[in-house]
């Protein structure tokens, strides 16, 4: 599979690098000044802190270069997956609808966090189950996410909501909720189902040694859904 | 030239953590406040001197990039 992962100066994109080559892929880094994704099954814009965060999150980097094409590959059906940081800049550039604040506690939050997958026809999520709770960690300071009461009610019409924290046992409660989140939303997907966002880092729970490979499900789904297309000749 | 002073606040809709923190502590110091929105100045100097352009360009440059529009408002004044 041909996976690039878009790098911005200030990307922490080695976890990313490293999570593939854990499921046996060997990912291209792509510089953020080039103005080509042709080619890729997939694009990855991963966690960090593009141009230091600068302004708000994500906001800079929607404007390099690689951010039009991606935009074209997009709009053609191709995978994109922001992860973090990528998410942030996402929805910065208009690829998913909403916008990030700070934290609703303001502290920079850095921690295991349980999640509830609410769909698994998609190709970044078949390997889990409807319902399953997974722990993946969270890192970042403006992870919550804020939409209109239109653009929520849109979101859920669109069955576009993939990823909500929750407690231990699934809850969707304020509890579960760890940075004020409208609707616990962690992840969503744009219409079509090929834009995928979230704020947790799956690409750190990849094995055990380091804490856990619930991670692991969403790199395996989109090599699965690769599969299935190419069984079907596409 | 013209200088653009720019102001970046957060919609009335949306709640501000640090807005909301500031007002806490100020309201535990016993000052007599109501509220407080935290936003953002910003200073742009244009190298553009007719004023009618300048204000096109600034709202351009306010809703591409300086604000944004799910979340925020902005407003200018220009100088110069």
């Amino acid at each position: 599979m041909k996976i690039g992962i878009i790098r911005f100066p200030g990307s922490g994109e080695g976890d990313c690098l490293e999570a593939w080559r854990v499921v046996g892929e060997e990912p291209v880094l792509i510089w953020h000044q080039e103005t080509s994704v042709e080619g890729f099954d997939l694009i990855v814009l991963p966690g960090g802190f593009s141009y230091g965060d600068y302004l708000r999150a994500g906001a800079l980097a929607c404007f390099s270069p690689i951010m039009s094409a991606v935009l074209r590959f997009a709009q053609r059906g191709g995978l994109v997956w922001g992860i973090g940081n990528g998410f942030q800049i996402l929805t910065e550039g208009g690829l998913l609808p909403g916008a990030f604040l700070c934290n609703a506690q303001l502290r920079f939050l850095c921690s295991p966090q349980y999640l509830r997958v609410e769909r698994n026809d998609l190709a970044f999520t078949n390997q889990y189950r409807t319902g399953q709770v997974i722990q993946i960690p969270i890192n970042h300071g403006e992870g919550n996410y804020s939409i209109s009461d239109d653009g929520y009610r849109q979101l859920e019409e669109n069955n576009q909501i993939v990823l909500r924290y929750v407690t231990p046992e699934g809850e969707m409660s304020a509890n579960g909720n760890p940075n004020g989140s409208r609707a616990n939303i962690a992840g969503i997907v744009n219409r079509e189902g090929n834009v995928f966002g979230m704020m947790p880092h799956p690409e750190r729970v990849m094995e055990e040694i380091i804490g856990g490979v619930d991670g692991q499900g969403m790199f395996l789904s989109i090599l699965k859904h690769r599969e299935r297309r190419t069984q079907h000749g596409a | 030239m013209l200088k653009a002073k720019v102001t970046v606040t957060l919609k009335d809709s949306i709640v501000d953590p640090q807005g909301s923190a500031a007002e806490r502590v100020l309201t535990s110091m016993k000052y007599p406040v109501e509220s407080i929105r935290i936003g953002k100045y910003m200073e742009v100097i244009l190298s553009e001197n007719d004023k009618v352009k300048a204000e096109e360009i600034m709202h351009e440059i306010c809703q591409k990039l300086l604000a944004n529009p799910v979340m925020e408002d902005y407003s200018f004044e220009l100088e110069g």
